[in-house]
């Protein structure tokens, strides 16, 4: 059966933003873009557009934002325009997590503009005053210089010190301690007692001291969420650009395609083969077979007929088919699978961070130390207020600038070098949960395995059977015939290729006809026998030309380097473990050939849960690495997480992180990155132990002047930094050349 | 000790101007590119063939 329609025309409506003067605007992932000369090549040929008002490249972002007159340019007409040059681009509109992360960033960066100033020019006064009190400075001069500084100190405090407080009174709220409830706390006593101080013309002041802390501190947190959004930019760049677009069937007959958020329940697509099916619904019309790998984790081809579901994410191989969209009703395997996908979610949740553990110790020694000092000089005979000075400078130094520190340093190092070695982190919190990993879990299809399938039997057959065969299948669409066009490497197709829908393609050739396509088509069932017992797991298909025959297996290989990375792992002393949704045969023999000794096969995804429940209840912490739909439950439940590029929207979006190309390295490099990092926190921490060690004696003894504070904070937090440079090593990666964004997207 | 009311306030003047040039900067979003920006500087493009033949 075939469906005649005219080529679908496009529907970008979704990702139009309008104004009031009659202008519009689009904002366009665009891959490709390397340097400066695509940047002003696309902006040169876009503005050159009649109708287009404004076109801007972001070269750090890699995106692309279009304006033009309402009515005088389509959106489509600018894709075209910009595939003409060479450029892939797709529109995304901005998630509101994506711009609340960016508005986020933009007020850190203002804090940290006015913390810069302010601790800039109260240094200014500071150190007049400190030299001042050695050289004989008048009370008059050193008041009015403290005045100065608590102007410029309290506001600053008030509007740069706010991300701390906020966190502190959240965290307060939720009746627990973070490293931002000390913090708060010093800054708030170090500001008062110096205002009191000053009140009674003292000779020192705090609010040098308090406002470079809050400068200092917003610099980690500045620096991490930057990183970390540059990271997510990348991958939803990535997202965007692997959107599947849906072409629907309009009620007047015509196709139109449509991104996916634009499709209805009960809207009408149709699926030409080897297009990927981007929605889940019924089958209405038409027959097929469907590759379910990326749902189910299933290599075997499933057939489809008028009246079976079909879920978003199947590659549909054999003949054309009409989809009724429908939602997620109870009882389908997508509404199992984000049951299940919830109630993961909300198990995770309660991980608690190192430096908030950190803090649940450190706060109540601290205000113990303090508490203790005070008595202490009461005891030995100090008045009440100069021992209630002492206990509250014993606060103020111990106050955790190098603690807190200590770990945004080091992740945003480390999330650099992993960045560098492609794999992009988005949860804050992965790679403290990375570190403490002692068994990586991995899915078979499509994470030990190449998504794309390969030809398997390349050696058995002749080169130019090969070939011509290749010739043919240049000329159809079928996932099986693109992988046998990739074996040949990819040659000029064949002239008057005629396709016979659901079976194959055939061609005369100097006069004999070849054919390309099912083993009943190509008449090679004998052949096809012999082969099938060589390759059970694979997908045949039959190329016959007069009497010679071939018969190509393909099937999902394993990934270039997964033995290697798999031994690295053993080396390093990781367990590894194979839950596949795949039949157990086939999870046999890719466990036998990579040496893992523990696997199980055709697991349904609660079964993965309940295997990852287990594997937990024996005290392992488990990576687990999956891309299929199935797999996205046990993302979200096991320790941590990382699904490849090609994973399943759903998938990716349960993982912590996702990683890109076709090899497997990635995985044993950012577990490698996790434990350096996790090392170096711990180190940070015994750093910034040691140095409370120091200084905390001579502030209970009362020798700490606002000089020595300010010297002893900033040389710590200094050390800490310096010391947070090592948790990148070089890794083989970097000597091949740095991996820059570009290169990044390339990979994918 | 008068040139201190003179210089005080210049100190803070010129630390207010450095302060309202960031705020100026990042509102007028030059902190939303920071790779583009260095190779703008460079590029001709602004210059329209017209202007380039009167040189």
């Amino acid at each position: 059966m075939t469906l005649a329609f005219d080529a679908p025309t496009r529907d970008l409506s979704l990702f139009v933003r309008s104004d009031a003067k009659g202008t519009e605007a689009m904002d366009l992932a665009v891959a490709g873009i390397k340097c400066a000369m695509c940047m002003a090549t696309i902006e040169r040929t876009l503005a050159n557009e009649p109708g287009v008002v404004n076109a801007r490249v972001n070269l750090a972002s890699k995106r692309l934002t279009v304006e033009w007159q309402k009515g005088k340019v389509t959106p489509a007409r600018i894709l075209e325009r910009m595939d003409e040059i060479g450029f892939k681009a797709h529109p995304f509109s901005l998630g509101r997590l994506e711009s609340e992360e960016a508005r986020e960033e933009k007020r850190l960066l203002r804090c940290l503009g006015v913390a810069a100033f302010a601790s800039m020019n109260i240094m200014l006064l500071s150190v007049s005053v400190w030299s001042g009190n050695a050289s004989g400075i008048t009370t008059e001069t050193r008041d009015f210089f403290h005045w100065l500084s608590a102007l410029i100190a309290l506001p600053t405090a008030l509007y740069a010190g706010r991300p701390f407080y906020e966190s502190a009174l959240k965290s307060i709220k939720a009746r627990a301690v973070n490293m931002d409830v000390p913090i708060t706390l010093g800054i708030v006593l170090a500001l008062s007692m110096s205002v009191v101080e000053t009140f009674l013309h003292a000779e020192h002041a705090y609010f040098d001291s308090a406002v470079m802390l809050i400068f200092f501190l917003l610099i980690g947190r500045y620096l991490d969420q930057a990183t970390r959004r540059r990271t997510r930019d990348v991958a939803a760049n990535l997202a965007t650009l692997r959107a599947d677009t849906v072409t629907r069937i309009m009620p007047n007959g015509t196709l139109v395609d449509l991104p996916v958020e634009a499709v209805e329940p009960g809207h009408l697509v149709f699926a030409a083969p080897g297009q990927r099916i981007s929605v889940d619904g019924v089958v209405t019309e038409g027959n097929s077979e469907v590759d379910q790998s990326l749902v189910t984790g299933e290599t075997r081809h499933v057939a489809v007929k008028a009246g079976d579901p079909v879920y978003a994410g199947t590659l549909n191989i054999g003949g054309q088919l009409r989809i009724t969209v429908t939602k997620a009703d109870s009882g389908t395997l997508l509404a199992e699978i984000e049951r299940l996908l919830n109630g993961a979610v909300a198990g995770r949740a309660a991980y608690v961070r190192l430096a908030d553990r950190a803090a649940r110790f450190y706060a109540p020694v601290v205000h113990a130390t303090a508490a203790l000092t005070f008595a202490g000089w009461l005891i030995a005979g100090l008045a009440v207020k100069p021992a209630l000075l002492i206990a509250i400078t014993v606060l103020i130094i111990t106050c955790p600038c190098a603690l807190a520190l200590a770990i945004p340093a080091v992740q945003v190092v480390a999330t650099q070098g992993l960045f560098r070695r492609s794999v992009l982190i988005h949860a804050a919190d992965a790679l403290e949960r990375l570190s403490e990993v002692d068994m990586v879990v991995f899915d078979k299809t499509g994470t030990l395995t190449v998504p794309d399938p390969s030809l398997a039997n390349r050696g058995d057959i002749d080169v130019d059977m090969l070939e011509a065969a290749g010739a043919l299948a240049m000329a159809s669409r079928h996932p099986l015939a693109l992988a046998v066009a990739a074996a040949a490497g990819k040659p000029p197709a064949a002239h008057n290729v005629s396709e016979q829908a659901g079976a194959g393609v055939s061609a005369v050739v100097d006069g004999i006809e070849a054919r390309l396509g099912s083993l009943a088509f190509c008449n090679a069932k004998v052949a096809g026998a012999e082969v099938a017992a060589a390759y059970p797991d694979a997908s045949l298909i039959a190329y016959r030309r007069g009497d010679t025959v071939a018969v190509f297996a393909v099937e999902q290989a394993l990934r270039a380097d997964a033995a290697e990375t798999v031994a690295r792992l053993h080396a390093s002393g990781f367990r590894t473990i194979i839950l596949s949704g795949d039949r157990s045969e086939a999870v046999r023999r890719t466990a036998e050939r990579l040496g893992i000794t523990n696997w199980h096969g055709e697991l349904k995804p609660a079964d993965k849960i309940a295997a990852l429940e287990g594997l937990a209840g024996e005290g392992r912490k488990t990576l687990m690495v999956g891309d299929g739909l199935n797999d996205a439950p046990s993302l979200a439940a096991a320790h941590v997480s990382l699904s490849p590029v090609t994973a399943a929207h759903l998938a990716q979006a349960a993982a912590d992180g996702v990683f890109l190309g076709d090899r497997l390295r990635p995985v044993s490099d950012s577990l490698d990155i996790a434990r350096r990092a996790r090392r170096i926190m711990g180190q940070n921490l015994w750093l910034a132990v040691l140095y409370n060690l120091i200084a905390v004696p001579l502030a209970i003894a009362g020798f700490v002047t606002p000089l020595v504070a300010a010297l002893a904070m900033s040389g710590s937090s200094i050390f800490v930094s310096l010391n947070a440079l090592r948790a990148s090593p070089r890794g083989p990666s970097e000597v091949e050349g740095r991996l820059d964004a570009a290169k990044v997207e390339a990979l994918a | 000790m008068n040139i201190l009311l003179i210089l005080v306030p210049l100190a803070l003047l010129l630390g207010f101007a450095g302060l309202a040039a960031f705020m100026w900067s990042l509102n007028t979003r030059q902190f939303e590119d920071l790779d583009g920006a260095g190779w703008r500087a460079i590029s001709d493009d602004d210059i329209s063939p017209t202007e380039t033949g009167k040189h």
